[in-house]
């Protein structure tokens, strides 16, 4: 039943780099930002070309947000890259004041995200990104998959009139959605269809979700599975429409549980179709060293905790 | 009335200024705030009307230090009216901060009404062949808004609304409202100077060579962003941007001497790499001065920095020499004792 081969083993940062230095050749205004990052974010290409419309700022990532800010009065359209944690927490009034109340067009793009990041450890993981970023007002929030989805939704941001969070992460990842599936920011893609228990899983855990919908399927459950890329604003749409037809949820991401996509679809739910559902997360907790693999395995992000997530959730019903 | 109006053209391919003969003012019989609700171009229009019948008004080509003793004195005048606009807002709602927003009266009556390039409408965010300016600091607000109505960016009756429920004039300045003027949100301190340079570099890359202004308290550079866009303005050579900071010594705790003391600041500023002014930020003519060879330091590989010695509360003889009115409304009685030392000149609100 697998329709989505690997395709090829690449890291969606480098999807992130290549949509970047894409968004240079179409779009003169876009400018990228890197605090001493540039390899890691994959911004090597866009610096070379672009080397008027780049701008290291150094170990310094609250200046780099308001300097991002303030190209956007002036017209440019600024990218600035650094890890998740870097991107998030550790600049979370500067985002707050002057990008999300200020309302600029600003695009926040963010590396090493979640547990997959691996041997760094906790400081470097931070899994509360997706909760921070949801709750501004205004922020859209976007996680991709793999590399073909992170390059074209790094190019979809560059045309998109708004502040954007784009979080993707470090591992070399498989490859699976085709380089010409269409990509629209807020619009989620069911990937497989089923009856039984609708998955909704984004980042790296859609492949996890594809993973345990075939396991699913060897004991005749039919799980549908829908990559949620844009979790704000949440296609509410998808949702219904398949909770409709499964009666029951389970959430997949490399997040606490706390805030992230399983809250944004609970609130849905709660709020339109109080539906019986599973969060396959991090349970309020840090993470640690390991490679990425371990990780999910000892988090309980792997494909068999959202095989028996879904296993549980479905004698809710 | 009629305010000090130095309107700006291009003359036979030069930058000119037109000073106004002072009796015009009793040909026009102009309110400040009819003046205000009018496009700059319309007044320019006006005047270059009136003026076909009087002797050729002198121009001169703008230089930094040319400024006039009639000038200032206009300038002055208007720096009366901006302070009023303070206490009276800030007494209208019983809550704002007079006493950062008296001190940089002079400072923002100078910027908009003589240095800066800019022009009011029609308004837009890039702001693209104007100089910008951006507060920092933004809980002198009362100040500000005073500054961008009294020059044309709303209408002054607008004051009036300052902190209250559906405003445009929001407790610290904020684009969320779309009030013209504002290109930024601030409040929370520290973020201003990265903003300004980002406006800079945009300036830099649209090939626009106007110049971005900002102004910051001198309690605000214990944030330590501050010193982060410091490096970066020195070190990457922006060069159009001219910042300054309101020094009066004073913050809400105390003074700032006990409660973080900020040591040399000059030096502070040298050694990062930034071109130094000082000058006295109550004294008109000085800090008219020094804000026009802060221009004629610009494009020379340095930001410029301008460290203006201020006093909190200036022009209320019983909100100055202390913190305490950093951020307190006045009563009736004080408001009438304030008001009853500035001389209402272009007509209040």
């Amino acid at each position: 039943m697998n329709s989505f081969p690997i395709l090829d083993q690449k890291d969606t940062r480098s999807g992130f780099g290549a949509g970047l230095h894409e968004l240079g050749k179409q779009n003169p205004n876009v400018v990228a930002l890197c605090a001493d990052l540039i390899g890691s974010l994959k911004m090597d290409a866009f610096k070379k070309d672009f080397p008027d419309r780049f701008f290291q700022v150094g170990i310094a990532e609250a200046n780099m947000m308001g300097i991002a800010a303030g190209l956007t009065i002036g017209g440019k359209v600024p990218f600035t890259g650094t890890f998740a944690n870097f991107s998030t927490g550790r600049v979370y009034d500067q985002i707050r004041q002057s990008i999300a109340y200020a309302g600029k067009n600003v695009k926040i793009c963010a590396s090493h995200a979640g547990l997959t990041l691996g041997e760094d450890g906790a400081t470097h993981q931070i899994l509360e990104d997706i909760g921070l970023m949801r709750m501004l007002p205004g922020m859209t929030v976007i996680v991709p998959c793999d590399y073909n989805q992170t390059k074209q939704a790094t190019i979809a941001i560059g045309a998109h009139e708004g502040l954007v969070y784009l979080r993707f992460g470090r591992p070399k990842w498989p490859v699976f959605i085709p380089a010409d599936m269409p990509f629209e920011i807020g619009k989620a893609q069911v990937l497989i269809e089923g009856s039984d228990v609708s998955i909704f899983a984004c980042g790296h855990l859609v492949w996890k979700a594809l993973q345990a919908a075939e396991e699913l399927a060897k004991t005749g459950i039919k799980a549908e599975v829908i990559n949620v890329h844009t979790i704000k604003p949440l296609d509410t749409k998808a949702v219904l429409s398949s909770v409709k037809k499964t009666g029951c949820v389970v959430t997949c991401e490399e997040h606490n549980k706390y805030g992230g996509l399983g809250d944004a679809i609970a609130q849905v739910l709660a709020t339109t179709m109080p539906t019986p559902q599973e969060y396959v997360a991090v349970n309020d907790s840090f993470g640690e060293s390991g490679t990425a693999d371990q990780l999910l395995k000892k988090y309980g992000l792997d494909v068999p905790d959202i095989v028996q997530a879904s296993q549980r959730v479905i004698k809710r019903k | 009335m009629l305010p000090v109006i130095r309107p700006e053209l291009h003359f036979l391919g030069q930058n000119v200024q037109w000073t106004i003969p002072t009796e015009l003012e009793n040909r026009f019989l102009v309110t400040f705030e009819k003046f205000c609700t009018r496009t700059l171009p319309a007044v320019t229009h006006g005047l270059l009307l009136a003026a076909s019948n009087l002797p050729l008004p002198m121009a001169t080509t703008q230089t930094a230090s040319s400024s006039k003793s009639t000038s200032i004195s206009e300038l002055k005048r208007i720096a009366s009216q901006v302070r009023r606009d303070i206490v009276r807002q800030v007494h209208g709602v019983q809550s704002g901060h007079p006493g950062g927003s008296l001190g940089c009266a002079d400072f923002f009556t100078a910027l908009y009404f003589h240095i800066m390039k800019h022009d009011p409408e029609p308004w837009d965010m890039d702001g693209k062949g104007q100089d910008l300016f951006f507060l920092s600091n933004g809980h002198i607000s009362p100040v500000f808004y005073s500054a961008l109505a009294r020059s044309g960016y709303f209408p002054v009756k607008e004051l009036a609304t300052f902190r209250k429920l559906d405003t445009r004039l929001q407790g610290h300045p904020t684009t969320h409202e779309g009030l013209p003027g504002v290109r930024m949100a601030s409040g929370s301190l520290g973020q201003g100077l990265s903003v300004a340079i980002g406006a800079a570099l945009a300036k830099k890359l649209n090939n626009d060579d106007h110049i971005v202004y900002t102004l910051h308290g001198d309690g605000e550079l214990q944030e330590g962003q501050i010193w982060e866009a410091a490096m970066f303005a020195a070190g990457k050579k922006v060069d159009n941007l001219i910042s300054t900071v309101d020094y009066n010594g004073r913050q809400i705790d105390g003074d700032v001497d006990d409660v973080m003391p900020l040591g040399d600041l000059k030096a502070k500023w040298v050694a990062f790499g930034w071109d130094v002014l000082e000058t006295n930020g109550n004294d008109m003519a000085q800090l008219v001065n020094a804000l026009g060879q802060a221009k004629t330091r610009t494009g020379k590989g340095k930001p410029v920095m301008i460290l203006m010695r201020t006093e909190m509360g200036q022009g209320v003889d019983f909100m100055m020499n202390s913190h305490e009115w950093h951020g307190i409304a006045p009563n009736d009685q004080q408001l009438k004792d304030a008001l009853g030392q500035l001389e209402e000149t272009l007509g209040d609100y």
